[in-house]
């Protein structure tokens, strides 16, 4: 490979540098001694310990916390299924609503999702909280899984699972034995990506909670609207740090997977 | 008859928490507005039955979109914000897609990590991060100030520009993706032979690189179209009283005015917006597809 042109390396630099330069400064001043947070008056980890007294906020991470885990627990059980139905189901009836049903959300405004469903919700008189945000997420975070889970089983190999049914398996033991192993990875970022999609979601929260469950971009919302404060950047950089390490250690337990089935399949070769 | 139950039940969850809520909202967009919980007249009534319903059809609430200009002007300077972000972001995207394709392979899964990290981040936060930079007193302002380009402090926050800026930033991976994976399919031997043919390298990429990466150009301009059309929380927090995007007047019409009625009516022209470039979108990935295969 030839060297980087001088012109790739200047737009490499200023792109990463647009790109984390805003998070490396609101990083830095969660740490400021002062409540300006343009302004720098020292070092000091007075926010962080201002957050952990603030009940409001902890209550509201573990409304989140608790939505994000079952939507995208069941999320990722409907969205395998959905995915496993489109790629394998063949032909059954009223297919192409399925499938429209399942791309739809992907490119839905989130505006018209979260207002959609609390009409539904005030119509069959649910109320609204966390039950209702579960609802909510799982539907949308479902069609994500299956978008995930389909790319990987369209390029699996059939003949694998055949193989299994010839050899006396059935349909269900050949899904879990053969099936889901290989899919395992794909699902598992299904279920990331459904995690990470609800502990961000703010607009569709809103419309579907009620005063009983408020989640954390609610609340950080009505904060930051008032304007920036360092209570949020100590929030956004424990939100950061726990993002970056969890990308980081997927992708290196991705990355050793990978080598482990290559070194595997060689070896499977040569014999 | 296993394999039915299989289907049914994402099926079924589809059905009532996708599909019925639309039908909810088409309902209620031709309701009357009444003053009451839920704020809106009811229109079907098991009792009186499908003619009755017809007949209370009531447009009443589309009508009202095009005689306000309230709502003519947000459409339009939704459409605006969306497609001269797309543009902003495409012409920041492309240059980094085109490094990383060109970077030696052995970085491009640390550089494919360093554009997919922000995505993982929240967006909110990620948007709360430019209020501290972009208001008067601000990080911008402050070093601008410095090096002595200006004088006097810039207001951008609450503007179109922090918009704007606030958009390239957030969709930026969304362009990024999708043109480094068309680029890094491309066979650099077409680029030599151009050149070798006697076309410079500015022409060589004009005729070669650009044509070659259009489907990645078009999915990513689609990804950062559609979802900006109806953002809210970019122009609500970075944009001013007198940013106008259709995402947000939703907002407002539902939580602070309470008009039910006149949100869905809102929520079903934003979707009819959406329908075509989401049917080209589809068509797009559709051509992708069998080009591949």
């Amino acid at each position: 490979m030839n060297r980087m042109s001088w012109f790739n390396a200047v737009s490499l630099t200023l792109g990463f540098a647009f790109l984390y330069i805003p998070m490396v400064i609101l990083i830095i001043f969660s740490f400021n001694e002062s409540k300006l947070v343009t302004v720098w008056a020292g070092f000091s980890t007075k926010w962080y310990g201002e957050l952990m007294q603030n009940e409001a906020f902890l209550n509201a991470a573990w409304v989140t916390i608790k939505v994000a885990v079952f939507s995208s627990t069941i999320a990722t059980v409907l969205g395998t299924i959905a995915a496993y139905v489109m790629v394998r189901g063949g032909r059954f009836m009223g297919r192409t609503l399925f499938s429209g049903m399942i791309y739809a959300p992907l490119v839905m405004p989130e505006v018209i999702t979260g207002l959609s469903l609390l009409l539904l919700f005030i119509g069959i008189g649910l109320d609204r909280g966390v039950l209702t945000i579960v609802l909510a997420h799982t539907t949308f975070s479902m069609c994500y899984v299956s978008v995930v889970v389909s790319s990987r089983l369209v390029t699996f190999d059939r003949s694998l699972e055949e193989a299994a049914l010839d050899l006396g398996c059935s349909p269900a033991e050949a899904f879990r034995l053969v099936t889901l192993p290989i899919i395992a990875p794909a699902v598992i970022s299904g279920w990331l990506l459904a995690f990470t999609l609800s502990l961000d979601d703010l607009v569709i929260a809103s419309f579907t909670s009620g005063p009983s469950a408020t989640t954390l971009p609610i609340k950080i919302f009505s904060a930051v609207r008032l304007g920036v404060s360092p209570e949020i950047n100590a929030l956004s950089t424990i939100m950061i740090s726990i993002v970056t390490v969890g990308v980081i250690t997927a992708s290196l337990v991705t990355k050793h997977q990978m080598t482990r089935q290559k070194r595997e399949e060689q070896a499977a070769e040569r014999t | 008859m296993r394999s039915f139950v299989l289907i049914a039940i994402p099926y079924a969850w589809l059905l009532a928490l996708f599909l019925v809520p639309f039908a909810i909202v088409l309902k209620i967009s031709l309701s009357d507005y009444a003053i009451s919980i839920p704020p809106y007249v009811p229109q079907f009534d098991p009792e009186t039955g499908i003619g009755a319903l017809i007949d209370a059809l009531d447009f009443e609430n589309f009508i009202w979109l095009t005689e306000d200009d309230l709502y003519w002007k947000a459409y339009l300077s939704s459409l605006k914000i969306a497609v001269i972000s797309t543009f902003f972001t495409l012409l920041a995207g492309y240059p980094i897609a085109y490094a990383m394709a060109r970077a030696p392979a052995e970085w491009r899964p640390t550089l494919m990590m360093l554009v997919i990290l922000p995505f993982w981040t929240s967006f909110l936060i990620r948007v709360y991060a430019w209020m501290g930079i972009l208001s008067n007193e601000g990080f911008l302002n402050q070093f601008l100030l410095w090096t002595g380009l200006i004088s006097e402090p810039l207001t951008i926050l609450n503007t179109n520009t922090a918009v704007y800026i606030g958009i390239v930033y957030t969709y930026l991976p969304f362009m990024i993706l999708p043109v480094y994976s068309a680029l890094e399919r491309l066979d650099g031997s077409l680029i030599e032979a151009a050149e070798d043919l006697g076309c410079s390298r500015l022409s060589a990429f004009w005729l070669v690189t650009i044509p070659l990466s259009k489907t990645g150009i078009i999915a990513g301009s689609f990804l950062v179209f559609i979802p900006v059309l109806g953002e809210f929380v970019i122009p609500s927090l970075l944009g001013g009283s007198d940013t106008l995007m259709i995402g947000k007047v939703l907002w407002e019409e539902f939580f602070s005015n309470r008009d039910w009625p006149v949100a869905s009516a809102v929520a079903v022209v934003l979707l009819l917006l959406l329908v075509i470039p989401i049917v080209l979108f589809q068509r797009n990935q559709q051509k992708q597809q069998e080009a591949e295969q």
